[in-house]
């Protein structure tokens, strides 16, 4: 176990280079190029075994992945905003073959206008694509989410591509302490890959990818969509597999137990605020002061957002009175789409908490302490509509 | 055990649902019978990914894989990608698709592949236009060819463009070695294809397939048509090795067949002749032919 | 190896595989296409000479050769373009059309 002062960008790269995959094919684009360069000095130093292919596009990207996996090797990519939604036709396509694809997305608005910055308006507006999504809020949870994406999508249980995202700039560049853990103990907790369903090989010919008409069209997209639903408990048990394998070595570096949600200061809160990625930490900092002048409120930290934990949140949100949803992405025409899955949980509900949506730091615009305790506020004093943008 | 120098063997399974008289089929018998039981087939999305694989059937006996309609270069880099981490590079890729996949949408990605030297065979089964989804134009489509996007009218031509030369393009990527092809004459396709194969780095051959539903013309005559666009010029065969042009028309092409005979056998060309000749276009054609060839047959003679 | 065995599963009574993979085992053999045609070809093996131009152009690989070194078509598959017949150097093969 080795604590270091790194990059979030260069945890995730380590993170990547552990895990030891066979094919990564990246396209540069801000701000994910930290990544993709330290994973190029790997290859060109040695450190690893896996094939850098520079590819032409995200498009091209993640088209070399899934030919990588579909041949039975461990495949990885990077990629935001821009990006992403150019690989969007073949992100379903990923999905619909169940070739466990593992990517990050460094979060990043969407044009126009074109902006470099952060939401998470990029991998939100990818929540269809039937890929696994986590978020991680600090360098070590960006290492951690990364060792555990690849085991999780590659169970034969779940054969499901997984993004692990985290907010460009804010935490992408962001040096904090991150605690690297040895070669062995990652090997242990992430065996080699072995295809269980798809193979590119003349000793036993495959076709990959047919046509599927009407008749079976229907129960081939139910058995995936069964398969991501499932990987609900898949993903807790690598949870807990992680926690025994890996204690936490660096306090508050990362939740002592990683679960679907992190519940901060949330015993006896009236009030919760919902968010996910790194303005979480500044909203521990407001929820924290605020505990000081006696206001009860806590924060419910979403970490996998696909599959939707609905049960966990649930509970998670039993007897609390006021929630705000605050959201780095929006769903034009529509409330946001954070908010319409959480109050959907309590559509049925006898017992149900008042539910307010919050628009905040699209395009990079800060998330000061300010603007969250604003956000309580107007939650507190039901000021304002259900969906407010705070600028 | 051979037959006018191809393999018995098939792998690619009848009971497929291509048209009656389908070039592009009689071309993927001779792509398959080239790659052999030790290879990996890549598609895009096109006529002949549709008519092999309507799951839960599959016309294939080799390892196949099918994407999308832009990637089969992209996918073919990730399979050589892995196949090298696998120590299995004695494996041979071949990526082939449509004129529409490999002409246009996929063009950029054929470029990727090809610039960065990946150790795969690309094939085109050219029947010049967008069949599968029912014969638009794309990028391949010849001048004066009536397709349902540029249909012939008062004010149209039909493709109002010559076709694009995509195999000079991709010669000057470098690649070791590019070739044209036509069905009229499958023994000096599949050894082309062989070669292409055989041949380390990125190969692509543009292999002619007429699509009787496309060009308008009678399913027996699809081969015959295929020749004869070589015969007239329209569609001359060479090979580009390591930049070096080599002609190999058959011995009788050099007595060029008049070009109109290749556009008289078409109903795509119909609007050419009838209700009254075009003199203008057909003249523009038989010119563009007659200067392709010559310029063809400089290279072989003179350059590099 | 993949054991494809456990990658059959049932959805809606209806068996389906993960992915959709399936075995490259040319299936389309279950459907004979045969039943396309409205022309049939027959050959006159008088006039055959075993050449297998016919086997080299068949667009359904439908033609097979006969242990004498002639060639057969396997009606099951043909779906009757002629191919064959107009491009046979003896003029052995002519198209019938199909009365039933």
């Amino acid at each position: 176990m080795t604590k270091k002062i790194m990059e979030a960008s260069h945890a995730i790269a380590e993170a990547v280079k552990m895990a030891k995959p066979a094919v990564i094919a990246a396209y540069p684009i801000t701000p994910q190029t930290h990544i993709v360069e330290k994973l190029s000095e790997f290859v060109a130093d040695g450190e690893t075994e896996a094939e850098y292919i520079r590819v032409e596009s995200e498009f091209g990207a993640i088209s070399a992945c899934l030919g990588a996996s579909a041949t039975g090797v461990r495949s990885y990519t990077a990629t935001c905003s821009q990006g992403l939604a150019l690989m969007n036709e073949v992100l379903f396509i990923v999905s619909g073959m169940r070739l466990p694809v593992c990517m990050t997305v460094v979060n990043r608005a969407l044009s126009a206008p074109i902006n470099i910055w952060n939401d998470q308006q990029d991998s939100i507006s990818a929540r269809d694509v039937g890929w696994i999504q986590m978020y991680a809020e600090t360098s070590q949870e960006c290492y951690d989410l990364t060792l555990m994406q690849f085991k999780i999508s590659e169970d034969h249980r779940v054969l499901t591509p997984s993004m692990v995202c985290l907010d460009g700039f804010t935490l992408s560049h962001v040096y904090e302490p991150v605690d690297i853990p040895s070669q062995k103990k990652v090997d242990e907790f992430l065996p080699d890959y072995v295809p269980y369903h798809a193979i590119l090989d003349p000793e036993q010919p495959l076709t990959l990818g047919p046509i599927g008409f009407p008749s079976e069209y229907m129960e081939l997209r139910k058995s995936q969509v069964d398969a991501i639903e499932n990987s609900i408990k898949v993903i807790e048990q690598v949870y807990k597999e992680f926690n025994e394998s890996f204690p936490v070595q660096i306090k508050d570096s990362r939740p002592e137990e990683y679960l679907h949600v992190e519940e901060y200061r949330m015993e006896g809160a009236d009030i919760v605020l919902i968010a996910m990625g790194s303005v979480c930490g500044t909203i521990k900092v407001v929820v924290d002061k605020l505990r000081e002048k006696g206001e009860k409120v806590g924060l419910l930290k979403l970490i996998t957002y696909r599959p939707f934990p609905r049960e966990t949140i649930k509970k998670a949100l039993k007897g609390i009175k006021k929630v705000a949803v605050l959201e780095k992405a929006v769903s034009p025409g529509g409330d946001g789409p954070m908010y319409c899955e959480i109050s959907s949980i309590f559509y049925d509900e006898k017992e149900k908490p008042g539910l307010r949506n919050f628009i905040i730091g699209l395009g990079g615009r800060d998330v000061t302490f300010d603007r969250i305790r604003k956000i309580y506020s107007m939650t507190k004093g039901d000021k304002g509509e259900k969906q407010e943008w705070v600028f | 055990m051979a037959i006018l120098g191809l393999p018995e063997e098939e792998y690619f399974s009848y009971g497929h649902r291509a048209c009656a008289g389908c070039g592009a089929a009689i071309a993927l018998r001779l792509i398959t019978k080239a790659a052999g039981r030790n290879s990996i087939l890549v598609e895009p999305t096109g006529c002949m990914e549709v008519i092999s694989t309507p799951y839960p059937e599959t016309a294939w006996k080799l390892p196949w894989v099918h994407g999308a309609f832009e990637n089969p270069a992209s996918i073919a880099s990730g399979i050589c990608a892995a196949l090298k981490v696998k120590g299995r590079e004695d494996v041979n890729v071949v990526a082939f698709g449509g004129d529409g996949s490999t002409y246009d949408i996929g063009f950029g990605h054929l470029s990727g592949a090809f610039e960065r030297g990946h150790n795969f065979a690309y094939i085109c089964y050219d029947n010049e236009a967008y069949m599968n989804t029912g014969i638009q134009r794309s990028g391949s489509t010849p001048y004066g060819a009536a397709t349902t996007t540029s249909p012939a009218g008062k004010k149209s031509i039909g493709k109002e463009v010559w076709k694009k030369d995509l195999v000079h393009v991709l010669a000057y990527h470098g690649s070791p070695y590019v070739a044209t092809a036509s069905i009229g004459y499958p023994t000096d396709a599949y050894k082309k294809i062989k070669k292409a194969i055989e041949t380390k780095g990125p190969t692509f051959v543009n292999i002619l397939a007429t699509c009787p539903t496309g060009w308008r013309t009678p399913t027996e005559k699809s081969v015959e048509i295929a020749k004869l666009a070589v015969e007239t010029g329209v569609f001359p065969l060479y090979e580009i090795v390591d930049g070096r042009h080599s002609i190999n028309m058959p011995k009788d092409a050099s007595r060029l067949k008049p070009v109109e005979d290749y556009l008289k056998a078409q109903g795509r060309f119909r609007h050419l002749f009838k209700p009254e000749r075009n003199d203008k276009a057909i003249k523009y054609i038989e010119e563009r032919v007659k200067e392709n060839l010559h310029r063809l047959t400089q290279c072989a003679e003179k350059c590099f | 190896m993949i054991d494809f065995e456990k990658i059959k599963l049932k959805v809606n009574d209806k068996e389906v595989t993960i992915g959709a993979v399936l075995e490259s085992k040319g299936s389309t053999e279950k459907t004979k296409t045969g039943a396309w045609r409205s022309k049939r070809p027959v050959i006159d093996y008088e006039k055959c000479v075993g050449c297998g131009i016919c086997w080299s152009l068949c667009p359904e690989g439908a033609i097979k050769k006969r242990p004498d070194g002639k060639f057969e078509i396997n009606l099951d598959y043909c779906k009757g373009c002629g191919i064959c017949a107009n491009e046979c150097p003896k003029k052995s093969i002519t198209m019938i059309i199909e009365e039933k």
